[in-house]
C-alpha cells in the first residue's frame, strides 16, 4: 500500500484518535493519540490489509515542549514502512507498552526509559539498559545536565 | 517438579570480561546443573552516547561517530549515515562513488564475517581457522590503508561521496585478492565448516525460529539462518545493488533443524562468497568520474525527517535522522542489528547447558560497540 493509503486506512479505523498525518513527507507518518496506541499497533501488524510484522525503530526524540516516541513499521509480505508517532507532555511522559505486539519493543522501551524517562505501562521488565541503575537524569534529553561526578568518581 | 528445580537454580555471571563473550557483555545465568534455565544480557558498559554526541556536531562531523559502533564493519556504518542524509537532501552521486562504494562496503562484509567465523572457531576449540581468516582479513585491510589510511575507523564514505579517490591500479590489486581469497572458502569449509565436532557442537544449538526471529526485528544472517529469505540489498534496493547479481544465502538446515548456530554460521560463509561476486562485479562497473563532485558545500539539509536502512554485516543499520534546518541534526536515532539480536537471546538460550551459550553468543556475531553505542 501507499503512504496516502496507509494514513486513510488509519484515520478509517481510528477516526479523531488520529491526531494528523503526513502521508507526503520524505519519512510519511500519523500521530496517533497516546491512549490508542496499543489498539493502533494491533491492527497495524493483524490487519491482513497491512500485516506490519516488522518493528523496525522505536525511540524517542524531545521537541522541547513535548516528547515523542516514534515508531517506523515494516511489512515483510506488502513491503511497506510507515511511521506512527505519540506525542507526551513533558512532565508526564507515559503510554501503554506494545512489547505483546512486537517482542523487540520490551529492549526499545527500556532504551526510550533510560534516555528520555518515558515510562511503558504494563511493560513487564522497565529498568535502565544502557546506563547504569543509579544514573540520574535522561541523557538524551535537551536539557540534561553533564554530571561531574559519579559515584565519587570524576567523569 | 518446577517448582523442586526452581528451589535448586544457581547465579552464575559471565563476564564483562569474559573472552568468548566478544565484548563487554555480562549474562546472569540461571542454572540448574549445567543446564542454563534462564539468560538474562546486561549491556551498556560500553555505551558512549553516540546519539546525544551527534546532536552536538555538524552533518559531516557524525560520521566518525558512526565508525566507533561496529568497529569491524565501519565502512557499511558510514554508508548507511551517507545515504541517509543524502536522501534528506536530495543528492545523487555519480556511478563511480557507487561503484566504489560497493566495492568497499563487499570488501568490509568479507572481513567482518571472517573475522566471526574466525572467533567462533575459537570459541568452539579451534584455532587454526581463527589464524587463516586473520591473514586473509589483513589482505582486505591492507588494501583499505591504501585506499584512506586507516585499518579499521575508515571515516571513508562522505556524504556526497568517498574521501579519496582509488589509487591506480587498485581495481587490479582487488581483483588478485578475489582470486587469491575464492578458492580459501573452500579451505576453511574443509578446515571447520565440515569439522565433525564443529557441527556437533553447533548443529543442534540455539534454535531460533522464523516467528522468533521476525518478532524480535532479528535482520541480517540471524534472520537468513532461519530461513527467511530477506536481504534489504535485493528487497529494498539501495545504490546500484538491484543491477547486481548475486544470490542470497539463507540456513538449510543441512545438520539438524533449520535456525541453529551451524545455519547462521554457514549462511556467513555462503555470503562471502556472494560479495567476492558483487565486488567483482562492481569493480568491472566503475567508470572515471570525481569522487567529490556531489560534496555540499555547506551541509544543511532542510527540515525534515528521514530514515534509512542499509545491509550490514550483522544485519540492518537503520539511520532515523530528524533535521531542523540547521547545521546540526536535531536528533539521530540508530536501529542496531545487534541490538534486536542480543534482545532475544533470553528466548533462543532456554534450556541451553553452559557451554552452549558460548556457541550462541558467537553465532550471533555480536559487536559490543554498536549495542551500547
Amino acid at each position: 500500500m501507499k503512504p496516502v493509503e496507509i494514513a486513510a486506512l488509519l484515520t478509517q479505523q481510528f477516526g479523531e484518535k488520529i491526531i494528523e498525518s503526513k502521508p507526503d513527507a520524505l519519512n510519511p507518518w500519523s500521530a496517533v493519540a497516546p491512549g490508542s496506541i496499543l489498539e493502533a499497533a494491533r491492527f497495524t501488524k493483524n490487519d491482513e490489509r497491512l500485516l506490519m510484522d516488522h518493528l523496525e525503530l522505536l525511540g524517542g526524540v524531545d521537541y522541547k515542549d513535548r516528547i515523542e516516541v516514534v515508531y517506523i513499521v515494516y511489512s515483510m509480505r506488502h513491503r511497506h514502512r510507515y511511521t506512527l508517532k505519540c506525542r507526551l507532555t513533558r512532565e508526564e511522559p507515559k503510554l501503554h507498552t506494545v512489547e505483546s505486539v512486537w517482542a523487540v519493543a520490551n529492549w526499545h522501551e527500556r532504551e526510550a526509559y533510560d534516555m528520555f524517562g518515558i515510562v511503558f505501562e504494563g511493560h513487564s521488565d522497565l529498568r535502565r539498559i544502557l546506563c547504569p541503575d543509579d544514573w540520574e537524569g535522561y541523557p538524551l534529553r535537551k536539557d540534561y545536565k553533564y554530571p561531574t561526578r559519579y559515584r565519587d568518581m570524576p567523569v | 517438579m518446577e517448582a523442586e528445580i526452581a528451589g535448586e537454580l544457581m547465579t552464575l555471571n559471565m563476564g564483562p570480561q569474559h573472552p568468548s563473550t566478544h565484548g563487554v557483555l555480562r549474562l546472569e545465568l540461571k542454572t540448574d546443573g549445567e543446564v542454563v534455565h534462564e539468560a538474562i544480557p546486561h549491556i551498556g558498559y560500553l555505551h558512549r552516547c553516540f546519539e546525544k554526541h551527534a546532536e552536538n556536531v555538524d552533518y559531516p562531523g557524525v560520521i566518525p561517530f558512526t565508525d566507533r559502533m561496529d568497529y569491524v564493519a565501519s565502512m557499511n556504518n558510514n554508508l548507511g549515515y551517507a545515504l541517509a542524509v543524502e536522501k534528506l537532501m536530495g543528492i545523487q552521486v555519480n556511478n563511480r562513488v557507487r561503484c566504489i562504494r560497493i566495492m568497499m562496503a563487499e570488501l568490509n562484509r568479507i572481513a567482518s564475517h571472517l573475522l566471526a567465523a574466525g572467533t567462533y572457531g575459537i570459541d568452539m576449540g579451534s584455532y587454526t581457522p581463527f589464524l587463516h581468516c586473520f591473514r586473509d582479513r589483513e589482505r582486505i585491510l591492507d588494501l583499505f590503508e591504501e585506499t584512506c589510511g586507516a585499518r579499521l575507523l575508515y571515516n571513508y564514505n562522505w556524504v556526497g561521496g568517498v574521501m579519496y579517490d582509488i589509487p591506480p591500479g587498485f581495481e587490479k590489486k582487488v581483483i588478485d585478492f578475489l582470486d587469491y581469497f575464492e578458492p580459501l572458502v573452500d579451505d576453511l569449509n574443509r578446515l571447520l565448516s565440515h569439522n565433525y565436532i564443529f557441527i556437533k557442537r553447533t548443529a543442534n544449538v540455539g534454535i531460533l525460529s522464523p516467528e522468533t526471529a521476525i518478532s524480535h526485528g532479528i535482520t541480517g544472517p540471524n534472520l537468513r539462518g532461519s530461513g527467511v529469505e530477506w536481504d534489504v540489498r535485493k528487497d529494498e534496493p539501495y545504490l546500484d545493488y538491484d543491477e547486481f547479481d548475486f544470490d542470497v544465502a539463507v540456513g538449510e538446515g543441512k545438520h539438524g533443524p533449520v535456525g541453529s548456530c551451524y545455519d547462521r554460521y554457514m549462511v556467513r560463509i555462503k555470503e562471502v562468497k556472494e560479495s567476492c561476486k558483487i565486488a567483482r562485479q562492481a569493480v568491472a562497473k566503475i567508470t572515471p568520474g570525481d569522487v567529490h563532485e556531489s560534496i555540499p558545500k555547506r551541509g544543511k539539509p532542510p527540515a525534515g525527517e528521514v530514515y534509512m536502512r542499509t545491509e550490514c554485516p550483522s544485519g540492518e543499520l537503520g539511520y532515523y535522522i530528524i533535521s531542523d534546518g540547521s547545521l546540526k541534526p536535531y536528533r539521530v536515532k540508530v536501529k542496531s542489528p545487534c541490538f534486536t539480536a542480543m534482545s532475544a537471546f533470553k528466548e533462543i538460550s532456554r534450556g541451553a547447558m553452559i557451554s552452549d551459550i558460548v556457541a550462541i553468543v558467537g553465532s550471533l556475531d555480536i559487536v559490543l560497540g554498536e549495542i551500547d553505542r
